[in-house]
């Protein structure tokens, strides 16, 4: 049931909305219920947080060969990049032309379309990045 | 009753095309077809753009420059003729992709290009009986041109968005107007890609007349004439009508050249008027007075008499960023990767 799944975790994909553990202060995203690292400590001391959506390619590919998804987005590039408040995602990167991107650019994250269930389907919305402008 | 505007962001996407490349293609001369139109380019939606993830950006801008806390939006408003959905509001979407959702209310409207100032309206309204703190308008669109219209173009992508309230105003709303009949001068049928239109007849009996008629009553209940505003904004289906019936009111090329966005960026319909007010307020000095006259199919005319408040030179601050920032950068399409971009290759089975 793609809907419900999608559903569930549009504040995190609409809000980059994380969780910081009360007990080491690492952040993270996607948001987990428990702090792998301290466990039974992080207990109820799990804070959500919003996240400033700004951060830096750490690696990146170029897609030439895309899933039939993005047949309409070839060449696109998808991209690690590390977030100011700690955690790496990955993300696409849009609205760039081949080779625009290296190692070190500064983004930040923008609303997209991520994708939807065909023509007549629900369509989902979440974060992708640009370049820093 | 003190009503105005908060905060506002503006917002176009990237990639452009040029009437030339589109004349090539249907054996027209684009260059003359767009000196004709006064269009030098017209913007263009990315793949995964929609009017959506517009009013989502241009929402956010807007928050971004004023103290307000999403919570405190009792209502949002979407208006626009191309929404991603036949049923289920863009409105719900912009809600919770600013933190406003769920104590709001939200819906879509259209009214083809004067969408976005009709939310306007209704939040002015909701705010000043005190129904709502604040309210959330935006006009957006990704708008259609049938392969080969002369639509094709002008029909863009933007869109701009509005944080109506009474406390803490950038610019105050002095009073608003409407005029509105029943003209079919350009519509789009249920389950229909295209609009169709009524050739000439949307200009005489549809534009010009129901713009006269609201800027008639606006001026009249203002006890104004053109003099009296640094700005004025037109609804601008193409590069040519603004200057056209503002020249015949009176306004002169100094005072619409901020609110003209159409020859460089397109018709972004219910985006228009609204991407037009903001970057007349990017670039408004405090006291300053705004005419706003926005138009829809269909049809009717809303207007506006604004004043620029003191506060907006503490708006434009830090790092907030309207209109100009979306227009960095441009990437130019050929006809092909546009008719890719906007859907207009069928792919069979993929």
């Amino acid at each position: 049931m793609e809907v419900a799944r999608f559903w569930r975790e549009n504040q995190s994909r609409y809000n980059m909305q994380g969780k910081k553990c009360g007990a080491c202060d690492i952040v993270y995203f996607p948001p987990r219920d428990l702090c792998p690292k301290c466990r039974r400590e992080s207990i109820g001391k799990m804070e959500k947080i919003k996240l400033s959506g700004k951060g830096v390619v750490i690696s990146y590919t170029e897609v030439h060969d895309g899933l039939p998804a993005f047949s309409m987005q070839v060449p696109y590039t998808m991209a690690i990049i590390e977030l100011e408040e700690g955690p790496r995602i990955t993300g696409q990167i849009v609205d760039v032309e081949p080779g625009e991107i290296k190692i070190g650019t500064e983004v930040e994250s923008v609303f997209r379309k991520l994708g939807q269930e065909g023509e007549c389907g629900v369509i989902h919305y979440g974060y992708k990045f640009i370049p820093k402008p | 009753m003190t009503v105005g505007i908060v905060g506002y962001g503006g917002y176009v996407p990237k990639y452009r095309i040029t009437p030339d490349n589109i004349g090539k293609v249907w054996g027209v001369d684009g260059t003359a077809r767009g000196k004709g139109l006064g269009i030098q380019m017209k913007s263009i939606p990315s793949p995964d753009e929609d009017v959506i993830t517009i009013a989502v950006t241009a929402a956010r801008k807007a928050m971004k420059g004023c103290d307000v806390c999403p919570d405190d939006i009792g209502a949002i408003y979407v208006g626009s003729e191309s929404h991603p959905y036949a049923v289920k509001p863009s409105a719900t979407i912009v809600s919770e992709a600013i933190g406003a959702a769920p104590d709001l209310t939200a819906a879509d409207f259209e009214f083809a290009c004067k969408a976005g100032t009709a939310a306007i309206q209704t939040c002015m309204g909701l705010v000043t009986s005190d129904m709502v703190k604040y309210g959330m308008a935006i006009g957006a669109d990704t708008s259609q041109g049938a392969p080969g219209d002369p639509l094709e173009y002008s029909a863009s992508a933007g869109g701009a968005a509005f944080l109506i309230g009474k406390d803490n105003l950038i610019a105050e709303i002095n009073h608003t107007v409407s005029y509105t009949t029943d003209t079919p001068d350009f519509w789009r049928r249920e389950g229909q890609m295209y609009p169709k239109h009524a050739g000439r007849f949307t200009g005489e009996p549809a534009y010009f007349k129901h713009i006269n008629a609201c800027s008639h009553k606006l001026f009249q209940a203002m006890g104004t004439k053109p003099d009296d505003y640094q700005h004025a904004i037109f609804h601008q289906p193409n590069g040519k009508f603004p200057l056209r019936i503002g020249k015949s009111m009176g306004f002169g090329p100094d005072q619409m050249k901020y609110g003209l966005l159409t020859p460089i960026i397109g018709n972004t319909y219910s985006g228009a008027v609204p991407l037009g007010l903001t970057n007349v307020l990017d670039h408004a000095a405090p006291g300053d007075r705004i005419f706003v006259m926005a138009y829809g199919s269909g049809a009717g005319s809303d207007g506006f008499d604004i004043t620029v408040k003191d506060s907006i030179d503490d708006y434009r601050t830090g790092d907030w960023c309207s209109l100009d920032c979306s227009n960095q950068d441009l990437i130019y399409l050929d006809y092909a990767n546009y008719a890719k971009f906007r859907g207009k290759i069928k792919m069979g089975g993929v």
